[in-house]
C-alpha cells in the first residue's frame, strides 16, 4: 500500500506536491490497468473518474456519424487524461481507448471535489497543477485548428 | 558595399530532370542534372532560384545529399502556378535554375553539440540534407533528434527514410499529425507537444527549425520554455523573392534580406520580428 502510496507521488503530475496532500489523494486512487482496445471511458458517460498515466498509450477520439473515429491526441507516460470532472455535468465529451497496454491511478472525482471542499489548500494545490495542463491543451488545439499544413487559401 | 557577384548570377542555366518521385498528393521530389555547366557545391539549407519556363521562378531548398555531386535535388509542394508548373515537370524536361543562394544552417557552430531537428510538413526537405550530413559525421556530433509534425498520416514526408534513420542508436525520431483515424497508432497532436516529450540535454543542444512560419514560433517557444537558449535556435524563414542575391529588396524581413542573410536565422535574433504581422 505504501509503495503505491509513493508511486502516486512519483507521477510527473504531482511532482512535488506535499506527502499530506499525497495521502489524501491516496484514499480517491486506484490502481489501472487498461488491455490495448479498450475504453477508459466513452463520450456521454458520466465523468466519475479522472487518470493520472504510468505507461502505455491512449487516443481520444471523437465520433462523427458515417466516418471512422477522429483522433484529436494521444497521450503516455506520465500524462493526465480527462477533464470534464471538474465541470457539471460531470460527463466525457469524447472517448479515450488504450492502444498499448497501459497502467494508470484513477482518481476518484467525487472523493477529490468532496475532500477539496473541506480542504481548500488541497484544491489550490490539484488546480495549479490542472490549470497548465488545460491551458497547453486548449493551446495545442487551436494549433491543429488553424491547419498549418494545409493547403493556403487561394 | 555590396560584393561583386558572378555576373550570370541572373541568368537561368538549363537543367534536365532526371527523375520524378512523387511523395504526397500534392509533393514531388526532383533530382536535376546540369546541361551546361558542372553541377556547383551547396550547403545543408541554402536554395535555389527554379525556373518553369514561361511561367515563373521561385525559390525552392536543396533537399537532397550535399555529398553528391552529380545533380539537386528538390522536393516541391504545389500551392500555385510556379510551383504547380514545376512538380508537374517530366522526366527529361528542362527547367532553369540559378544558384546556389543564401546561408546554410551552422553545422561547424553546432559541431560537438546535441542536435534537436524540429521540422514541421515541407519543412523537413530543407533539413534532409543536414541529417545526411549530421549521419555521414556522426563523430562530430552528439545524439541527434528528429521531430517531424506532419498534417495527416498520408502526408508524412521521407517516410521510409524516417524509418531508417531511427534504427541508429545514436537517432530518435518522433512523429506526430494533427489528425488521424485509428489506424494510426503513432502520435497525434503537435509539434511542440512532441519538443516538451523528447528526451535531450537542453544546455547542450542546437536545434534546427523549418515549417510554416505559425509552427516555427511555437516550437520555439516550447524549445525556450525547455530550456534550449534563443541563440541556440535557428529557423528558416520564407518570403517572396525575385533576385535572390540581396540587390532587389523584395525578400525584406526588417534589417535582413532573406535571400542573402538567411534564409536561415537565429532566433534570437528574429524572435522580436516575428512577432509582428506586417513584417
Ligand atoms: C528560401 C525558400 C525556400 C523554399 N523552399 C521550398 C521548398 O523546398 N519546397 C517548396 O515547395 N516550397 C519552398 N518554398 C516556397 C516556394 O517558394 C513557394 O511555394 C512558391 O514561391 C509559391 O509560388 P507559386 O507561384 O507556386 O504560388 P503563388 O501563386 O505565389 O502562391 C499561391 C498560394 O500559395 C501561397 N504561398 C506562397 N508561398 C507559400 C509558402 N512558402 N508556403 C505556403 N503557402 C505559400 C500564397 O499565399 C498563395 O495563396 C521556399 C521559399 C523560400 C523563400
Ligand atoms: S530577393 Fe531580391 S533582395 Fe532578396
Amino acid at each position: 500500500m505504501e509503495m503505491l502510496e509513493s508511486m502516486l507521488l512519483a507521477h510527473p503530475f504531482l511532482a512535488g506536491m506535499d506527502p499530506g496532500f499525497g495521502h489524501l489523494l491516496f484514499g480517491c486512487a486506484r490502481n489501472l490497468r487498461f488491455a490495448p482496445g479498450t475504453f477508459l471511458f466513452r463520450e456521454g458517460e458520466s465523468a466519475d473518474e479522472f487518470y493520472l498515466l504510468r505507461e502505455g498509450r491512449v487516443a481520444l477520439q471523437l465520433h462523427i456519424p458515417g466516418r471512422s473515429p477522429l483522433v484529436i491526441a494521444t497521450l503516455g507516460d506520465g500524462d493526465l487524461v480527462g477533464a470534464s470532472w471538474l465541470v457539471a455535468p460531470y460527463r466525457w465529451s469524447y472517448d479515450a481507448l488504450a492502444t498499448a497496454p497501459t497502467r494508470a491511478f484513477g482518481l476518484n472525482a467525487a472523493c477529490l471535489r468532496e475532500k477539496s471542499e473541506v480542504d481548500h489548500h488541497l484544491g489550490y494545490e490539484m488546480m495549479r497543477r490542472l490549470v497548465p495542463v488545460m491551458v497547453k491543451r486548449m493551446q495545442a488545439a487551436r494549433h491543429q485548428l488553424i491547419d498549418v499544413y494545409g493547403r493556403p487559401p487561394t | 558595399m555590396i560584393p561583386a557577384l558572378p555576373p550570370d548570377t541572373m541568368m537561368p542555366e538549363p537543367w534536365r530532370v532526371r527523375s520524378v518521385v512523387r511523395e504526397s498528393a500534392d509533393v514531388y521530389t526532383l533530382g536535376l542534372e546540369s546541361l551546361s555547366s558542372p553541377v556547383p557545391p551547396f550547403l545543408p539549407g541554402q536554395f535555389n532560384m527554379l525556373y518553369a519556363f514561361g511561367v515563373g521562378e521561385v525559390p525552392i531548398s536543396l533537399s537532397g545529399d550535399a555529398a553528391d555531386v552529380s545533380g539537386f535535388v528538390h522536393t516541391i509542394r504545389a500551392v500555385g502556378a510556379v510551383s504547380t508548373a514545376l512538380s508537374q515537370a517530366q522526366p527529361d524536361s528542362v527547367l532553369g535554375l540559378r544558384g546556389p543562394f543564401g546561408c546554410g544552417w551552422p553545422l561547424t557552430e553546432a559541431s560537438g553539440h546535441d542536435i534537436l531537428i524540429v521540422a514541421g510538413g515541407l519543412g523537413l526537405a530543407p533539413l534532409r540534407p543536414v541529417i545526411y550530413h549530421l549521419l555521414a559525421h556522426s563523430e562530430h556530433f552528439g545524439r541527434i533528434t528528429i521531430l517531424h509534425g506532419s498534417r495527416s498520416p498520408a502526408e508524412i514526408l521521407f517516410r521510409s527514410e524516417l524509418a531508417m534513420w531511427q534504427t541508429r542508436p545514436d537517432v530518435s525520431v518522433a512523429i506526430t499529425v494533427d489528425h488521424a483515424d485509428p489506424t494510426w497508432h503513432g502520435h497525434v497532436g503537435v509539434v511542440p507537444a512532441l519538443v516538451e516529450r523528447a528526451v535531450f540535454d537542453p544546455p547542450g543542444t542546437i536545434a534546427f527549425v523549418c515549417g510554416p512560419e505559425v509552427m516555427m514560433r511555437f516550437s520555439a517557444a516550447a524549445l525556450l520554455a525547455a530550456g534550449v537558449g534563443a541563440n541556440r535556435i535557428h529557423v528558416s524563414m520564407e518570403r517572396n523573392m525575385k533576385c535572390a542575391i540581396g540587390l532587389c529588396g523584395h525578400c525584406q524581413f526588417g534589417a535582413d534580406f532573406v535571400c542573402r542573410d538567411g534564409p536561415v536565422l537565429p532566433y534570437d535574433r528574429i524572435a522580436k520580428r516575428l512577432a509582428v504581422p506586417e513584417l
